[in-house]
């Protein structure tokens, strides 16, 4: 597909990072082209290198990484560049945005005046010229009501919106090279569709070349040319999008391939008993400000859901950000306060104090959404995961607690002998199963998971849903399993309640909803999220 | 980061505090700074013991004498110390010379010489007990041999005639002894008072935090010049006042630190494995609320010896013949033109101790927070 010469030619780059334990090479002699107006995705895991890759093109690597070898744009040498000389380059010939769209704008100052910034320095336009060609990139970008949004503040735009905003000041210059680091992994399903079709489309209408760096194969399925798939720094497999995905030759493009969960849950008997019910239910957060709090304004997160949870089963919440899928969670679980009934086997829970709730606590459990925040960093994984022991069983001298710590973690399968180490020491993957063994080690009826797998890489995902679905079938657990992804929900659960601001739009068995969904939001989602 | 081939590991983690020490271990000011402070800290405890000095003994006769390495009397000071001592004796001396460590001379007059009245060369801190080798002309010439009395005054001596090394090291301790102790009166009830504000949150919160706005306004002056007042001076309350008034801005540090790790992830499964208050506050605030501690900590530490200096240069702090730095250095000051090891030695002291403690701060900050530097 590579159209003459290539306008980046990357030859035999390493990168590598002086740390504590030594060099780390994250980058292991990568070859890469990009042809003028051509469409690359760099697809691999979270620490095969592949962000590092270009990293080093742009001159961002971290202060402790160095990288050799050769990156020619147009046959210019950039490696060794100094800051002032890439500068020619960087930003005006190859553009590049970033994962996270709430950071990478400066929060007070408004989204013209960040666009226009640049445009007065580096072509020396006047200022009403500046804000002219402002609102010529917003209108670029599709961004609705351009006009007025150009006197807005970062805070008022929403995800996709300030992503919209970071590739209308990335296009600024007009580059050769848009590169784009897992720009879409922050956002919504439906966000994310939007904003792939704007990079392909403007990629189209102003003939540059774009380079998608994204752990999701689905996303390269609909947009890219060519693939270079990457796993520990090093390139496994590069070719056409279709030879890749038809016809891939490495067995590691083979499982990422394969990645996607795979089995659906049966439902439990019809007459299985009722493990937790709730009518009614709502949480309201009070917006309003100041001292006296004179006006009320109530945000309403979970609005009136009725939920009845069945024992061995598992309720799939679907729903985008702000739905209040998580709130819900917390709610049943009595972590934030709430208002209807909530009924667990036989106990009303709405009336129960936080001492009262404690006995209960050893049923009702959680797993969280991120693997680095739920671990508490300064106690070792034994002491992490043998907590609840010191509430629920205060009878167990240290070393049988210590000995229920190692059977829960060897259930999850990790190695017993680790639960002296501390969490910074372990990968994502193992950390979540560190989380789960802590939730484990109380035998609960009813397991919250909040998100547990959207942190995590795909075949990570697979085996964290795999291990979940067995400690069901183990101990008879019932889930109440939150996700925005739908394929991770189409394994995990044999009913979906699916959520959109506070309220259920939909619920049903999974297949059903799958196949015949009845609302349109529920449609949206699902054509967003199956990328064939 | 793949998840499931698990390589052998080692049985002991390696924690974050660990982690720390390495880091701060390869910073050579740090350790520097360390080595500075642990030698301080060991010669003011052990050091007053050794250097022959009682810190309140005074000598008389070496009433601001400079520093210097040789020992004291001199030998250019003898003839006039001999001279003032034979002229309370009423004789006149004469064939004055120094013989090893003794003092020859002969003592002459028209009248017998009171042998009693020798007894001033034994009462000066110069000699010892002189010896008669020969009495002359029916008492009127004595032939004596005075042993030498060696002193050292490596710092010299003060406007009272006080070992100044001594002095100098017995306020170290005093100094090094309010800024622990003040400190660990303001890291205890700062560090409970915070994270218990900043855990439990809401109205129990606002009112915690409008006590200490309240002790924030009490003018810190006023308030030592009130307790010294009441209770009189008094070492243990220097560490109740600072200490008293440190703790606010740890308790705000403290609060501010909870309220983000509140909302942490490991908090919220904590509660939801039943947790109590007391417990989520101990095993998951008050341990990752201490990097920034440890780091005030430092600071704090020389910031209320200065805070004890200021006091003891007003005349509010410790009490005659004890002593601190600013004590000391507010002497010196007042001496500077006569006697500029005065100020010197006890100003290099505290300047050295000091320094390293904010290097040490530096270094601490940097190997607990890798991410900020």
């Amino acid at each position: 597909m590579t159209t003459g010469d290539p306008i980046l030619s990357i030859r035999n780059l390493h990168v590598r990072f002086r740390s504590n334990d030594g060099m780390v090479e994250a980058v292991r002699g990568v070859d890469l082209d990009v042809g003028a107006g051509e469409f690359v995705a760099i697809v691999g895991e979270s620490g095969s290198g592949k962000s590092q890759s270009v990293m080093a093109a742009m001159g961002l690597l971290a202060s402790n990484g160095e990288a050799t070898g050769s990156i020619r744009y147009r046959g210019a040498e950039l490696l060794g560049l100094k800051a002032a000389a890439l500068n020619a380059y960087r930003g005006r010939k190859l553009a590049m945005i970033f994962q996270e769209p709430m950071t990478s704008l400066d929060p007070l100052f408004k989204i013209g005046a960040q666009i226009a910034a640049p445009l007065r320095k580096h072509q020396g336009l006047s200022r009403k010229a500046a804000r002219a060609r402002a609102l010529e990139l917003l209108e670029l970008v599709r961004m609705p009501r351009p006009e007025a949004r150009l006197s807005s503040y970062p805070h008022e735009l929403s995800g996709g919106q300030r992503q919209r905003v970071m590739i209308a000041m990335a296009l600024a210059n007009d580059p050769d090279i848009l590169i784009a680091d897992e720009p879409t992994t922050a956002l919504d399903v439906t966000i994310e569709a939007e904003i792939l079709a704007l990079i392909a489309e403007l990629r189209q209408r102003l003939g540059m070349a774009v380079i998608l760096i994204t752990h999701d194969l689905g996303l390269v399925r609909q947009h890219a040319e060519r693939v270079y798939v990457m796993r520990q720094g090093e390139v496994v497999e590069s070719g056409t999008k279709r030879q890749i995905i038809s016809a891939p030759a490495h067995p590691y493009t083979r499982m990422l391939l394969a990645a996607e969960p795979e089995g659906r849950k049966a439902p439990p008997p019809d007459d299985a008993p009722i493990l937790l019910s709730a009518r009614d239910l709502r949480v309201s957060y009070d917006l309003s400000r100041g001292f006296l709090r004179r006006e009320t304004a109530l945000l309403h997160a979970v609005d009136g859901v009725d939920l009845t949870l069945r024992r061995g089963q598992t309720i799939g919440i679907v729903g985008e950000s702000g739905s209040g899928k998580s709130t819900l969670g917390k709610a049943v679980l009595k972590l934030v306060p709430s208002a209807g009934t909530i009924r667990f086997e036989d106990r009303a829970l709405a009336p129960l104090d936080r001492a009262a709730m404690r006995p209960l606590r050893s049923s009702l459990q959680v797993v969280f959404q991120d693997p680095f925040g739920s671990l508490s960093p300064r106690l070792t994984v034994g002491e992490i995961v043998s907590e609840g022991l010191l509430v629920h069983a205060p009878h167990l001298t240290r070393a049988e607690r210590d000995l229920r710590a190692a059977q829960a973690l060897a259930e999850v399968s990790l190695e017993p002998a680790l639960r002296n180490r501390y969490p910074h020491e372990f990968s994502g993957g193992q950390r979540q199963r560190i989380a789960i063994a802590r939730a484990m080690i109380l035998h609960p009826k009813l397991v919250v998971l909040d998100e547990p797998t959207s942190a995590l890489d795909r075949t990570v995902q697979k085996s964290i849903v795999a291990l979940l679905k067995d400690m069901q079938a183990r101990h008879a657990l019932s889930y109440l399993f939150i996700s925005h992804d739908l394929g991770v929900v189409r394994a995990m659960a044999d009913w979906v309640m699916v959520m959109k601001d506070g309220c259920v739009v939909e619920s049903g068995p999974t297949e059903a909803i799958f196949e015949a969904p009845q609302a349109d939001y529920t449609r949206r989602l699902i054509a967003a999220s199956i990328k064939a | 980061m793949s998840d499931s081939p698990l390589t052998p590991l080692p049985m002991i983690g390696r924690s974050l505090w660990q982690d720390a020490r390495n880091r701060l271990m390869r910073n050579r000011a740090a350790v520097a700074s360390l080595i500075v402070l642990g030698l301080m800290a060991l010669s003011c405890i052990a050091g007053p013991w050794l250097t022959g000095h009682p810190y309140d003994r005074v000598y008389p006769d070496y009433v601001r004498v400079p520093a210097s390495l040789e020992s004291y009397p001199k030998a250019d000071a003898i003839p006039a110390a001999v001279q003032r001592i034979a002229a309370r004796i009423r004789a006149t001396p004469g064939d004055v010379a120094v013989v090893g460590e003794s003092l020859r001379l002969t003592l002459t007059s028209p009248r017998p010489i009171d042998q009693r009245l020798l007894v001033y060369f034994d009462r000066s801190d110069q000699f010892g007990t002189p010896r008669i080798t020969a009495n002359e002309e029916e008492g009127r010439r004595l032939a004596l041999e005075v042993p030498l009395k060696r002193q050292r005054f490596l710092f010299g001596t003060d406007a009272n005639g006080r070992d100044l090394l001594t002095r100098t090291l017995i306020a170290g301790r005093v100094s090094l002894a309010i800024g622990l102790l003040a400190t660990g009166v303001a890291l205890i009830i700062g560090v409970l008072y915070g994270a218990a504000a900043g855990y439990l949150g809401g109205r129990i919160d606002m009112l915690m935090m409008r006590v200490v706005d309240v002790l924030y306004a009490l003018p810190f002056i006023f308030f030592v010049i009130l307790l010294v007042v009441f209770f009189g001076r008094n070492f243990i309350l220097m560490f109740l006042a600072v200490g008293a008034i440190e703790w606010l801005d740890m308790a705000r540090i403290v609060r501010g630190q909870t309220l983000s790790l509140k909302r942490q992830e490991y908090v919220l499964a904590a509660e939801a494995l039943g947790v109590t208050t007391g417990g989520i506050i101990w095993r998951h605030i008050i341990p990752n609320t201490l990097g920034p501690v440890i780091v005030y900590v430092t600071l704090l530490v020389p910031k209320v010896i200065l805070l004890e200096s200021f006091l003891s240069f007003l005349g509010l702090g410790v009490q005659e013949p004890m002593t601190s730095w600013g004590a000391l250095i507010s002497d010196g000051a007042r001496a500077i033109q006569g006697a500029w090891w005065m100020l010197a030695f006890p100003a290099a002291s505290l300047v050295t101790t000091l320094f390293a403690l904010n290097f040490l701060g530096d270094g601490l900050r940097d190997a607990l927070d890798p991410r900020d530097r």
